[in-house]
């Protein structure tokens, strides 16, 4: 319930903003990262470390897979594409091991 | 000629019109959420939030992004409110800019309307609404046609991820939660067009590996994120001043 009323209050804090004339030109600059930020932090530790220890071999199936997705959403950039080659890598791997 | 008269017809007229044009133009956005929602519905599951409580998550936060990050911060033993929630803000922060934008046309607006229209602004809306500001011109009641066609979608997908979910006896041993970081790379792929977008998301990367080695609970993500956009604001800056 807390993430619901922070998540309105990002949204609607332009109303409080609204006397202003816009952003600071260099708090724009930097929130401009955070995605990209936050997503690179979300994948990496999921795929370099899914047991919490660094795993850079074949037997870390999330390497793989991820490998594969990546290749995927680069070329394609498309979810179901992503979603049904990353996750038939990972359903391969885990029927073979 | 009655001219104010046929002005206000058109006007009642044309209301309606934007509201359905909105909700056409946000028909292949929903394609990209359909995904999306079903993931969230099944990864609220695996992360041991009831369906209840995770299609009550969709129809009050309605934003995708700090949904899968607070399940995944829940699902992996995260219970601290207090950084689920500043998570969340910082995850948000981004709206912050899309509202300041849209800022000038929304206080035309009544405040119920503003209320109504902040809460269900999204990258999608923004998107959408934004580039129809470009070739034509802002209509609130386009913005809402697209909004709410994309929190029905989502709070439906949502409803459809869980009922499927819940028929998948353990999600974990199939390597389900895999296809989060998947649908994370299909959305970071298009921001990394830069020099700058590439260096911020390797600072991360590699943050974000020694944070998770070193630090304790989910603080890596927060660490990397602060890290990695205060060096591509940097770097930014030095670029900039150097012009």
């Amino acid at each position: 319930m807390g993430m619901a009323l922070v998540t309105f209050a990002t949204r609607f804090s332009c109303v409080a903003l609204l006397q202003k004339t816009g952003m600071p030109v260099w708090l724009e600059r930097w929130l401009r990262h955070i995605p990209t930020a936050i997503l690179t932090a979300l994948i990496i530790p999921a795929l370099v470390l899914p047991k919490g220890q660094i795993d850079i071999s074949l037997h870390n199936h999330y390497l793989v897979a991820g490998l594969i997705a990546a290749l995927v959403a680069y070329k394609s950039r498309n979810i179901i594409a992503t979603l049904i080659l990353g996750m038939g890598t990972m359903l391969f791997l885990r029927l073979l091991a | 000629m009655n001219a104010k008269q046929e002005t206000l017809d058109q006007g009642c007229m044309e209301s309606g019109r934007d509201f359905w044009s909105g909700v056409v133009s946000s028909g292949p956005i929903l394609l990209g959420v359909i995904p999306f929602g079903i993931t969230c519905g099944v990864m609220g599951l695996t992360a041991g939030l009831t369906s209840l409580e995770t299609i009550m998550m969709s129809l009050l936060v309605f934003a995708g992004a700090s949904q899968f990050i607070a399940i995944t911060m829940l699902g992996a033993g995260i219970t601290s409110f207090g950084l689920v929630i500043f998570t969340t803000m910082l995850v948000n922060l981004r709206h912050v800019l899309m509202g300041a934008s849209l800022a000038k046309y929304m206080i035309k607006q009544s405040a119920s309307r503003q209320v109504l229209l902040s809460f269900l602004l999204t990258d999608e809306a923004y998107a959408v609404t934004s580039s129809r500001i470009h070739q034509d011109s802002y209509s609130a009641d386009y913005q809402f046609g697209v909004s709410i066609s994309l929190y029905i979608t989502w709070a439906l997908s949502t409803i459809a991820g869980v009922l499927v979910g819940s028929y998948i006896p353990d999600p974990l041993a199939w390597g389900l939660d895999f296809a989060m970081p998947a649908t994370f790379l299909v959305l970071l792929f298009p921001r990394l067009t830069d020099k700058l977008s590439i260096i911020v998301c390797v600072v991360a990367g590699l943050i974000s590996i020694v944070g998770v080695l070193y630090l304790p609970g989910k603080w890596y993500m927060i660490i990397a994120c602060v890290g990695a956009v205060l060096v591509g604001g940097l770097m930014e800056g030095e670029k900039v001043s150097e012009k």
